[in-house]
């Protein structure tokens, strides 16, 4: 009796202690096997996304999945759902482990440091396809294509006709966008006229990501840049360079002037909306909620600072892993779902910019004449990729924490100065 | 090295200490079992990653490389020592420690006095108090966040009187002393009760013979209260101290570290470096400093309290 009590005992912490280990490693994400090849029936191959608190862009996936799926019977796609917070994290510790899913979705800035890093297997034999996608559409690393995507989103200052109107400021178009006289000349206008505390939102009070990919594309006006390009060995002279310095000097004078919040609140749309700000700096995701409450809005091109205007680009893509157990699963799973009708579909359904001309005639707000169309343009247009080298994320972070210290009110030069040595030395390791 | 000193003896005392028990026949086996789970968390939770990060610590690995770890020696350290950012967040966390222990400490007593008192309604009072404990520290984060705006709740009360407040979590110059007071306002619930329960160890005899003797409600504090606190506070000096050296969430929720670092700690520090800058030796390196310094202030804490038990 009693050896059989201690049995139970020991299988109970042993039960425990394994559950524990089983914790500590999965790091939210299940331990599947990425493909087990059935005796009979098909090869399963994982699908990893980002998309679980996403309802309308998971269900278009879905939908390509179940369509792949019964197209034919060699291979059974199982798709997988993350939330988005904890998917890269997910993606990091399943890489550990070795359990990587047949495919899965990444954010596009990601791709390059997850190609270096041997997580990502190159997309052979779809070059043909994905000439015609936007190249902002297309991750590519060393060379290689890693990863496409369904769509891209544009940024845009909003505003209003009627503002315009009011305040005399010319409604710039794609040819002819606002020069920095023009602009800096309508924020005085406002401001002057104290209609508005702060003229323009630029959504400084948002985090992370957001500070690279809405705040890059400035300096890039002004001349200055992340990286050089296309080599990424350094970031000295251009992201600390005049140019540089003119456009740290610039930002940080829109915050001294009063012509935007330091920090604004963490929903600027709605502030645009509720009549706080007569310009909004943010991402084409934004004209559903505010063609909703205005019948005038304008969705203006970026301003041009010097060397013309320019939008971010890249968002999430797919892609396959290194650990899939069958690589031509995969690789005919990435060919099928890249067809124009499914770039179409996600698109319309998550109301972004779709990324083949084809796709975007088949979505009536993106065709040419559509509503939608003019954030197509802009991205065709402006966009300039972030650096689509390893060391990305880590510059993301240095961008981020000298732009805000120089909104602040610390030094340009010695800000910048600083970020570039830190990215300098962090990326000795990519460049051998 | 001085940590691999220190652990040394933790080591030996667990050693020794287990011994006598296995010779003790019989149960052993059950006492293992049920010893199993608890070993097993503390191992897979607290041994394993102060050893990693032990040893990354001297490498430069990295999150996510394609390239195993290398051992570079004191590399990562003298980078540290040479970072500005690190010596401001070292001063953050020094200056939060020195002055949420006592704001914090106090406050809490003071509530604590307050809720003891044999009136009704107490227990409203000492519910209340204790919400903030009870809350989620990034939801505390978010709504002070809200009032600590420069047109929020506070600034607009101060108005009222006449003052025209900071942009409080914007200034460099007031942003720290905002978090402090932020902090001790959602933890003092929680030292408040701790408190509470070394208050009511104190036998209501004392108080009666000193009010016999004519001690006012100050004297009887002092005389009476204060030093029947005593194991109480040093509890509370080394929970709080230990709480405010390891501050993270408000920071990670309210200020990033920003603006101009006036608001970084070393545990921020340590988690953006590890995490989103995927320099996870670097981090090692910072967290094995922070361990140190924790490790050093605590036994500067236990001497100091251990001395006085021996004067008695």
């Amino acid at each position: 009796m009693i050896s059989l009590k201690k049995l139970g005992v020991l299988g109970l912490a042993a039960a425990l202690s394994l559950s524990v280990a089983a914790c500590s490693k999965g790091g939210g994400g299940q331990a599947t096997t990425n493909s087990t090849a059935g005796a009979s029936g098909p090869v399963e191959l994982s699908m990893w996304t980002h998309n679980a608190g996403n309802k309308e862009e998971l269900a278009a996936i879905t939908s390509v999945v179940t369509d792949f799926n019964a197209s034919q019977a060699k291979y059974q796609v199982k798709l997988q759902s993350f939330p988005q917070d904890s998917y890269n994290q997910s993606v990091t510790s399943a890489a550990a482990a070795k359990k990587l899913p047949c495919i899965l979705d990444i954010d596009q800035p990601n791709v390059a440091n997850w190609a270096w890093a041997g997580y990502l297997a190159p997309i052979e034999g779809l070059d043909d396809t994905l000439s015609k996608f936007l190249p902002s559409t297309v991750a590519k690393y060393d060379g290689k294509t890693y990863a496409y995507g369904y769509y891209d989103v544009s940024l845009v200052w909003v505003t209003r006709a009627s503002i315009l109107k009011k305040y005399g400021i010319r409604t710039p178009t794609i040819d002819q966008p606002w020069t920095q006289d023009e602009f800096m000349a309508a924020m005085k206008k406002v401001k002057d006229s104290g209609d508005y505390k702060f003229p323009a939102d630029l959504a400084t009070g948002w985090t992370g990501e957001w500070w690279p990919y809405g705040f890059s594309p400035q300096l890039q006006s002004f001349g200055g840049d992340l990286m050089s390009r296309p080599d990424y060995k350094s970031a000295q002279g251009v992201l600390n360079g005049d140019k540089a310095i003119a456009w740290a000097n610039w930002f940080a004078d829109m915050a001294k002037q009063g012509y935007m919040p330091k920090k604004s609140s963490s929903d600027p749309s709605q502030d645009f909306m509720n009549g706080k700000s007569a310009f909004l700096w943010n991402g084409s995701w934004t004209a559903v909620p505010t063609r909703k409450k205005f019948n005038d809005v304008v969705f203006a091109p970026p301003v041009d600072f010097g060397n013309g205007p320019k939008v971010g680009g890249g968002s999430w893509t797919w892609g396959a892993s290194t650990n899939c157990s069958d690589p031509a699963g995969a690789a005919e799973y990435l060919k099928f779902a890249a067809a124009d009708k499914y770039v179409a579909k996600v698109a319309q359904d998550t109301n972004n910019i779709p990324a083949t001309d084809a796709a975007a005639a088949m979505v009536p707000a993106f065709a040419p004449g559509g509503e939608n169309d003019v954030f197509r343009q802009y991205s065709k247009k402006f966009t300039v990729l972030r650096p689509e080298t390893p060391g990305y994320p880590f510059i993301a972070t240095e961008f981020e924490k000298a732009a805000k210290d120089i909104l602040n009110g610390a030094d340009p030069k010695t800000a910048l100065d600083q970020a570039v040595s830190n990215i300098d030395s962090n990326q000795q390791q990519y460049v051998s | 090295m001085s940590t691999v000193t220190a652990t040394a003896p933790v080591a030996t005392t667990t050693r020794s200490s287990k011994k006598p028990r296995t010779s003790t026949s019989g149960g052993s086996g059950t006492a293992w079992a049920m010893l199993a789970p608890a070993g097993v968390l503390m191992l897979v939770f607290l041994i394993v990653p102060i050893v990693l990060t032990l040893s990354l610590a001297f490498t430069d690995a990295r999150l996510i490389s394609p390239t195993p770890a290398k051992f570079t020696g004191l590399t990562n350290f003298t980078r540290l020592f040479g970072s500005n950012v690190f010596w401001h967040s070292l001063q953050n966390t020094i200056v939060f420690a020195v002055v949420i222990v006592p704001l914090q400490s106090a406050c809490a007593l003071g509530l604590a006095v307050l809720v003891n008192a044999k009136v009704r309604g107490t227990n409203f009072f000492r519910t209340v108090y204790f919400l903030p404990v009870v809350t989620s520290m990034v939801v505390v984060s978010m709504l002070w966040l809200f009032m600590y705006q420069q047109d929020g709740l506070i600034n607009s009360l101060l108005a009222q009187i006449g003052i025209t407040g900071p942009d409080w979590i914007g200034d460099p110059n007031t942003a720290l002393f905002a978090i402090i007071l932020m902090s001790a306002w959602q933890a003092m619930g929680f030292h408040m009760v701790i408190w509470l329960s070394g208050l009511q160890t104190i036998s209501a005899d004392l108080y009666e013979a000193a009010s016999l003797d004519g001690a006012g409600p100050w004297q009887q504090f002092v005389n009476v209260t204060w030093p029947g606190l005593k194991q109480t506070r040093t509890f509370i000096l080394i929970t709080i101290t230990i709480a405010a050296f390891s501050l993270f969430t408000q920071i990670n929720v309210m200020t990033q570290g920003g603006p101009l670092d006036s608001t970084s700690t070393l545990v921020f520090l340590a988690v953006r470096t590890g995490f989103q800058q995927q320099q996870t030796g670097y981090a090692s390196a910072m967290s094995l400093v922070f361990f140190v310094l924790v490790l050093a202030v605590s036994l500067v804490q236990r001497h100091l309290t251990r001395d006085k038990e021996l004067q008695r």
